[in-house]
């Protein structure tokens, strides 16, 4: 049978994917043509973009640490992209072997790889979903087997939330998720602010409308806005480089220039 | 470490120290290049162990590789460093030294240190240790290019297995997504094949791009034909204009949807009426790209419904329209009817067919009744409306237009003819004549009920005149009867059962619409004559005094209905009741007055009393008194039907009057139709700017047209009341009129 030509492919490779991108920012070799044209050229315009990128992947090694070592065990990685170097289930599985983590992204293509990496991998899943469909992610039954709701759980959304448009109500599907889960649970939030550099966020923006999901910075207070039913963890929500450096003292120059901001708060 | 001895700077001491500190220019030098996921204590121990392994090796030979050897054994030239070339030394220490240096260079990119930058700052920091520690210096650059061979050796293996990883994971994306959709065309085509409606896909010029089973099935042409043709082929001759224009908005993308009946030419010929769903289909873009069509077969239950509709407006034995859809038909021809119209009716009644039913048996009777019905429907034709049988044996033709008794009287003799001829039937030749009852009139002024009251009379008139025969409605007979049937012995018990009604028609301010008041207006629903005006019963009333326990019933009704209403508000909309001139004469009027306003709770001046001029002219001291006494409670007086007696404003001067009510027949010449008579306009005018000067408001009856309520108005009158505003109607007619419920 014909296939019916007014159904559309679902995975376009012609367009650059904000998972792959990060990869490359990262060092990684995840990626295609079209991500690297792009990112170059977003390097070309924003020096900074590699750095803060690390920095960024840096602050969710520190918060898995940081939480593996307070005994959470159970983690759901959402917006996990490809699972390049320092992978949240490596990282929880140094402090505790039986640590369970859930990747979830909308990306295909991502996921395909994720689970090509994770193949034979017993205590980590990865999940096709999308953030903006909450009860989705939670009531899938291959979530459930792994992660248990009554417990304490770490929920990630590391730099993912500026993908999701105000218009999809991203703080209503935060508050969601956050209302089903167990008290002791903790969500790990970095996000683009368009406060450090704001002449580089606009046109980063103009940028990302390439992709399948474009940006959408927000103000601090906008951000603290996930926040909301959950105590911040100190330092509270600060510039990426500045929640609980490695070095403690270390002096870091110009923090604000990451433009991301990051926090963990405590669901009590 | 920590037992090694330490420096100022915290460092360990000796050669130890010199190596941690290169230890720490290397990390310093590469942090940032790239990510790592370690702490920068780990990365400095991660570089102090791979600059020990590079110092051992330099010292003397690779501590965990002496005798290696290498297979090939390719001699080179010197020390020189070739194109990556370093490990192919004739010595078999350089080749031990070498592969150490290739180890350092490929765990640096197990490490993540993927960056070229990692590597120029590695190679920079190498370069630039202390000799000593690296014995020779050619020995010490040729292990660094080794590291320099490693690490782009790795860097390209790496870059080339994530190559791999993400094309496969895109073509298993891409696998997965095509499995998927798939999965979702089978369900699809499922869906599409196995529908019993059709459906048709097409693109935004008309094309047809797919049709189903069942719409093949429906519309009768073959597939191929449906993807020759374009959507506008399927047009209808008897499509409506908005069929296509809707068609059009929709294609034009102004529209998502559509949905209406519509017919199909079937590949026989025939039509068939189908229930058509038109929606537009947008691309991910949001822009139209194809066009859905939805099409069931709706020819059956169209002619159902057509039959049921039938089935509630006709008569099942004799196929002709019922009583509902003759009143129906009344009703429209009232509502529309313009001043001056006229309308006929012929209501016939076959004689002594209750003896047919008796003798013969009731299907003898439905037989004679289909035969009879047949007849008058070939008689008639199209000189009236369609033949109506009302009930039993009663059969009724309404003549809308019609240009006088004449033509009425010519139908109804023919009518007569027809039913006169001998009928034969299976049973045999049965004879049987009918009465008529004919009316025919101006249908302004009076309402449905009146018109079949009329009839009814009338068709009376013709049996006890001897049956088989007709007999034109005569008024002044018509009168007559209602006394021969002894309206003024049968009153009192009208009076006590539910048989008077009251009904109420409202009176508006002309300059903005408000209701000024509503007047009461008396019917009785007589059991043999139908509803009845007060012009048959109340002079009757009068003579025989009955007037006063029926003007008091009236009087106690009106208030009740009154304050449910309008509740006690002085300023609020009156109720108006007659009063006729007899009633004036008794003493028990005042005390009467007084009784309903307490009973019911309606403030006085809610209340108005109509009386005629003539009724006041010349009073008597005792009338005088009553009006004071009235107008002192606080009730309003008015006077009804001005200008058809003496028409004395100033005698009214004296009286305690609040209101005059113009009668209808001043507004004859005003506005009907064309141009207002000029004398006329300026007779009301006067009339009403004379009543102002002696403080009256004034009320205009028969106010039947619009033009006549703005010529009203712009000569200053008060309210009007008439068909324009509405007639009278019982009270739940009246309170939806009003928006009271």
């Amino acid at each position: 049978m014909d296939r019916p030509t007014w159904v559309p492919s679902e995975v376009d490779l012609t367009r650059p994917s904000a998972a792959r991108v990060y990869d490359f920012y990262l060092g990684g070799s995840h990626n295609l043509d079209v991500d690297r044209r792009m990112a170059r050229e977003a390097i070309a315009m924003w020096p900074d973009l590699p750095a803060i990128m690390q920095s960024n992947r840096a602050f969710l090694r520190r918060a898995v640490r940081y939480l593996a070592a307070r005994g959470v065990t159970q983690f759901l990685d959402i917006g996990s992209g490809i699972p390049t170097v320092g992978n949240v289930h490596e990282v929880a599985h140094e402090a505790d072997p039986q640590a369970r983590v859930v990747y979830v992204d909308s990306d295909p293509v991502a996921v395909a790889h994720s689970r090509a990496i994770l193949a034979g991998n017993e205590r980590t899943l990865v999940l096709h979903a999308d953030l903006r469909e909450p009860d989705s992610i939670l009531d899938d039954p291959s979530v459930r087997a792994l992660i248990d709701l009554q417990h304490p759980v770490a929920v990630l959304m590391v730099a993912v939330l500026h993908f999701v448009p105000d218009e999809d109500d991203p703080v209503g599907a935060v508050a969601r998720i956050r209302d089903r889960l167990a008290p002791g649970s903790h969500l790990v939030l970095s996000h683009a602010s368009a406060e450090g550099r704001p002449e580089q966020a606009a046109s980063h923006r103009q940028l990302y409308r390439r992709t399948a999901t474009p940006m959408t910075m927000r103000s601090p207070a906008g951000i603290a806005r996930f926040f909301d039913g959950f105590d911040l963890v100190d330092p509270g929500l600060v510039w990426l480089p500045l929640w609980r450096p490695d070095e403690p003292g270390a002096s870091h120059q110009q923090p604000h220039r990451t433009t991301g901001l990051a926090g963990v708060g405590r669901r009590g | 470490m920590s037992t090694a001895p330490q420096t100022r700077d915290g460092g360990p001491a000796g050669a130890d120290g010199a190596l941690h500190r290169w230890a720490q220019r290397w990390s310093a030098a590469v942090a940032g290049t790239s990510y790592v996921p370690l702490r920068p204590e780990e990365v400095q121990a991660l570089l102090l162990g791979l600059l020990r392994r590079l110092v051992a090796a330099a010292a003397g030979g690779a501590p965990a590789d002496v005798d290696g050897v290498r297979p090939d054994g390719v001699e080179v030239d010197g020390p020189e460093i070739g194109r990556a070339d370093v490990g192919r030394e004739v010595d078999g220490s350089e080749i031990g030294r070498a592969d150490v240096g290739r180890e350092v260079g490929a765990a640096l990119v197990d490490a993540h240190f993927t960056n070229p930058r990692s590597l120029s700052r590695t190679l920079a920091v190498l370069l630039a240790g202390d000799v000593h520690c690296a014995g020779n210096r050619t020995g010490w650059q040729l292990l660094v290019a080794a590291v320099a061979e490693g690490f782009s050796e790795a860097l390209q293996e790496r870059a080339l297995r994530e190559q791999q990883e993400i094309l496969e994971a895109a073509g298993e994306a891409r696998e997965q997504a095509r499995q998927a959709l798939q999965v979702s065309e089978e369900r699809f085509r499922a869906v599409f094949e196995g529908a019993t409606i059709g459906i048709g896909i097409g693109d935004l010029d008309g094309r047809i791009l797919e049709v189903n089973p069942a719409l093949v099935r429906l519309l009768g042409y073959p597939v191929e034909e449906f993807r020759r043709r374009s959507v506008r082929d399927f047009m209808h001759p008897d499509d409506a204009d908005r069929v296509w224009r809707l068609y059009g908005e929709l294609i034009g993308g102004a529209r998502q949807h559509f949905r209406l009946e519509k017919q199909f030419l079937r590949a026989s010929g025939e039509s068939v009426w189908t229930d058509l769903t038109v929606s537009l289909l947008r691309d991910g873009e949001g822009r139209p790209r194809y066009q859905l069509a939805l099409i069931s077969d709706v020819t059956a239950l169209r002619q159902l419904r057509r039959q049921l509709e039938f089935e509630a407006h006709h008569d099942p034995l004799t196929g002709l329209a019922n009583r509902t859809m003759f009143l129906r038909r009344l009703d429209a021809l009232f509502a529309a009817a313009q001043p001056g119209d006229r309308a006929g009716l012929c209501f016939l009644d076959l004689d002594g067919f209750k003896a047919v039913n008796d003798t013969l048996g009731h299907e003898v009777g439905d037989q004679l009744l289909v035969a009879v019905a047949g007849r008058l429907k070939s008689v008639v034709g199209d000189r009236g409306d369609p033949v109506a049988r009302l009930g039993g044996d009663e059969f009724v033709v309404l003549v809308p237009d019609s240009s006088g008794s004449d033509q009425l009287v010519t139908l109804a003799e023919e009518m007569l003819a027809a039913v006169a001829e001998p009928v034969q039937l299976p049973s045999g030749q049965v004879e049987i004549t009918a009465s008529i009852g004919v009316v025919e009139r101006s249908v302004s002024g009076i309402d449905p009920a009146e018109l079949l009251r009329a009839a009814d009379m009338t068709l009376y008139w013709a049996k006890t005149d001897g049956k088989s025969q007709w007999a034109l409605f005569e008024p002044e007979r018509d009168a007559r009867d209602l006394t021969r049937y002894s309206l003024s012995s049968a009153l009192p018990a009208a009076i006590a059962s539910a048989d008077l009604l009251v009904h109420y028609q409202p009176l508006r301010r002309l300059v903005d619409g408000r209701l000024h008041g509503v007047e009461a207006l008396v019917r009785w629903d007589h059991p043999r004559m139908g509803l009845l005006g007060p012009a048959s019963f109340v002079g009757l009333a009068e003579q025989s005094g009955l007037i006063v326990p029926l003007g008091r019933h009236v009087l106690q009704v009106a208030c009740r209905q009154a304050f449910a209403w309008f509740g006690a508000r002085a300023g609020g909309p009156f109720v108006s009741v007659n009063l006729a001139s007899r009633q004036l004469r008794e003493e028990s009027l005042v005390p009467d007055v007084r009784r309903a306003l307490a009973d019911s709770g309606l403030h006085p001046q809610q209340l108005q009393l109509e009386i005629t001029e003539s009724a006041v002219i010349g009073t008597d001291p005792l009338t005088g008194h009553t009006l004071d006494a009235l107008s002192d409670m606080g009730v309003r007086l008015a006077i009804d039907d001005f200008g058809t007696g003496y028409s004395n404003l100033i005698y009214l001067r004296r009286l305690p009057v609040d209101e005059l009510k113009l009668d209808g027949s001043f507004l004859r010449g005003l506005a009907c139709d064309g141009e207002a008579d000029p004398v006329d306009v300026q007779l009301v005018a006067s009339l009403v700017s004379l009543a102002h000067l002696l403080g009256l408001t004034v009320t205009a009856e028969g106010v039947e047209t619009r033009a006549q309520a703005e010529l009203l108005s712009s000569v200053g009158c008060d309210a009007g009341q008439g068909t324009y505003f509405g007639a009278a109607a019982d009270p739940a007619a009246v309170a939806r009129l009003l928006g009271l419920i």
